[in-house]
């Protein structure tokens, strides 16, 4: 046997002690690592349930005076002191539901194009164009979207829906501010959260599928299908998730174009309000304290609301993904 | 094949894996074939093939002519453009953005390359098995294995069910699998998922398969049960076969092809480059002198 190796079993079986003492010594660095990063996670769940029960204090007022009626009417009428926030919940839902119709195709789209179909030369440059979209300033996008967006909507694109669509959802008059033109500015809004995040999806799906599907006799398109767009389902689902987030939350570029009128009307060229817009307008004015109480309420809802869309995302996952969990 | 040349087979086959590295001069035990009486046809034709990756030249003027239904085996060294040469036989070279290609490859005597041909008609009839098995994540054994099928648009429930118990039967899985049907393909073991792979192959109208390390990452049974496979597939199918395990090339193939740095060195019936090289190069490879 070779004599080395003999020495270093040796020295194992006679000093087994440095060995033990610098493990414990490397244990204590982990538990201070451990116990700080507990420490760190622990405190933005706090600081998520102190949000929630500042909420909720703040809210006591409105919550004890109007009770469920709070959920169930849309009067809000703070002169009155009565406060309905259905308005205000559509607006907000609808108007995110809209950017998520019109941002989801056109996000993943640009991600397939530039992950699949794209040469080389342009990937780079066009992910990091769109990417930039995010860093504009949301304020930025409200004043686009009164001077140049509202306008062009009222007088180019809305009169071609209601000609052709029409219905109870494309209904004229308009004036440009509107719940549709709210859902195409967020659209604009997330869509750099949806390229992003979808590009990075498509871009872990692993060649080899590619190979396989190609192998077998797909065009490029059912290539995409088979082998980058079913693996990923998952992911663009948390890619539309949280883009939902930041479309249901986001406050000043949709009270610059969505009208401030709180309605529930299914014609999306109406006048609508959002629960994040309502807040900002009227807290700084607002008349009593039950006034203020029911914003927080707003807010406090706002925060369920977003809670609630993220655990059925989750649900969902877990529902199309245990099927091969087993 | 006879039952008693097969039981033969697989004797010598169980003499041979356990001795390989272990002896000196390497022994390599070929099966003995009698030579056939029929003349066979041409099933591919390689003129002249070159290709390229960018400006580096990967394979260099290959000729080669495989006999329909039989197994060609590729064997050469680590980076001497097998994968290459086979990849562009059913036309994945060109999906790499940079590659090249000149020369031609005749199916049938009729160019791959011709502008009439579509890259993926080529490959519905020139199937491809990798080195990793990849059965698609997302999909049941059952449409892994019709995959191809549903590609090509057929939806008749009565004809999908036949082709899967035939493909699977065909890839020696069915037994194995035929009461999991709906389980997700990546939940086979490596093996099965190798042959999950076969049958997702022949389950399309295909006439070469083509076998890039197929036992790679595969253990020494389902080694043994793919190489069974392919002496059964032989029957109908044209098989290509790239190996780095020569005594696997000795077992399955009735033609052995020797590349060198993107060059075909030696293409000769198995038995005799095995035991009897023309080439001083292919010799010293065979006998472990490199590679
Ligand atoms: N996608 C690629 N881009 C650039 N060069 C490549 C590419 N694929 C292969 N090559 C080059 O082409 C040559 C042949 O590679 P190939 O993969 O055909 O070798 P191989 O014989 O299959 O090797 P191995 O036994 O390791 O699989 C190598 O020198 C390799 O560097
Ligand atoms: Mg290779």
């Amino acid at each position: 046997m070779n004599p080395s190796l003999d020495a270093t079993k040796d020295t194992q079986i006679e000093k087994p002690l440095p060995f033990f003492s610098q493990m414990s010594q490397a244990g204590f660095g982990d538990k201070v690592f451990q116990k700080l990063t507990a420490f760190f996670a622990f405190l933005i769940l706090f600081l998520a349930c102190m949000t929630a029960f500042t909420l909720w204090h703040a809210s006591a007022d409105s919550i004890h005076k109007m009770g469920w009626k709070f959920l169930t009417t849309s009067d809000w009428d703070p002169v009155q002191g009565v406060f309905g926030a259905i308005p205000y919940v559509y607006g907000t839902l609808m108007s995110s539901l809209l950017a998520l119709l019109i941002a989801a195709p056109f996000g993943i789209g640009i991600s397939l194009f530039l992950t699949e179909l794209a040469p080389q030369k342009l990937r780079e440059p066009v992910a990091f164009l769109v990417e930039t979209l995010a860093a504009i300033p949301s304020v930025v996008y409200g004043l686009w979207g009164i001077f140049l967006l509202a306008p062009f909507m009222r007088e180019h694109i809305d009169p071609l829906l209601i000609k052709y669509i029409g219905g109870p959802f494309f209904k004229g008059p308009s004036t440009g501010l509107s719940l549709f033109t709210a859902g195409v500015i967020l659209s604009i809004m997330i869509l750099p959260t949806i390229t992003a995040i979808s590009r990075e999806v498509f871009e872990s799906v692993p060649n080899s599928y590619r190979e396989s599907a190609k192998a077998l006799g797909a065009t490029n398109w059912e290539t995409i299908q088979l082998a980058v767009m079913k693996p990923s389902k998952v992911g663009l689902l948390g890619a539309i998730m949280l883009a939902l987030g930041r479309a249901l939350g986001e406050t000043m570029a949709v009270t610059m174009v969505i009208g401030n009128r709180p309605e529930v009307s299914a014609n999306l060229l109406g006048a609508s309000h959002s629960m994040a817009s309502v807040i900002a307008n009227e807290f700084s004015e607002a008349v009593g304290d039950i006034h203020v109480s029911a914003l927080a309420e707003i807010g406090l809802l706002l925060m369920v609301i977003t809670l609630l869309l993220n655990i059925a995302a989750h649900l969902l996952v877990w529902f199309t993904t245990s099927k091969f969990q087993r | 094949m006879s039952d008693e040349t097969a039981v033969k087979d697989k004797k010598v086959r169980a003499a041979v894996e356990p001795t390989i590295a272990k002896s000196e001069t390497r022994k390599i035990e070929v099966r003995h074939e009698e030579p056939s009486t029929e003349k066979k046809t041409t099933k591919v034709k390689v003129d002249d093939a070159c290709a390229f990756f960018g400006t580096k030249q990967a394979l260099f003027s290959v000729n080669m002519e495989i006999a329909e239904k039989e197994v060609t085996a590729i064997i050469g060294p680590s980076g001497c453009g097998k994968s290459t040469l086979i990849r562009c036989f059913n036309r994945m070279h060109e999906t790499v953005p940079t590659a090249k290609f000149t020369g031609d490859i005749l199916l049938d005597q009729k160019s791959i390359f011709a502008p009439t041909m579509d890259p993926v008609v080529v490959r519905r009839r020139i199937g491809m098995v990798f080195q990793k098995p990849t059965p698609f994540p997302t999909l049941s054994i059952y449409e892994n294995v019709i995959v191809g099928l549903t590609l090509n648009g057929v939806r008749d429930k009565k004809v999908l069910d036949e082709k899967v118990e035939w493909s699977l039967r065909k890839a020696a899985l069915w037994d194995e699998v035929k009461d999991n049907l709906q389980k997700p393909g990546a939940a086979l073991s490596g093996g099965q998922q190798q042959r999950l792979c076969i049958a997702r192959a022949l389950a399309v109208e295909l006439e070469v398969l083509l076998m890039d390390e197929p036992c790679s990452a595969l253990d020494p049974i389902s080694t043994s049960k793919v190489e069974e496979l392919i002496h059964e597939l032989r029957q109908n199918y044209t098989i290509i076969i790239v190996t780095h395990n020569m005594q696997q090339a000795a077992r399955v193939s009735q033609k052995t092809a020797f590349m060198l740095n993107g060059k075909l060195v030696e293409y000769d019936a198995t038995e005799k480059v095995f035991t009897n090289p023309s080439n001083k190069l292919t010799e010293d490879y065979i006998t472990g002198r490199f590679g």
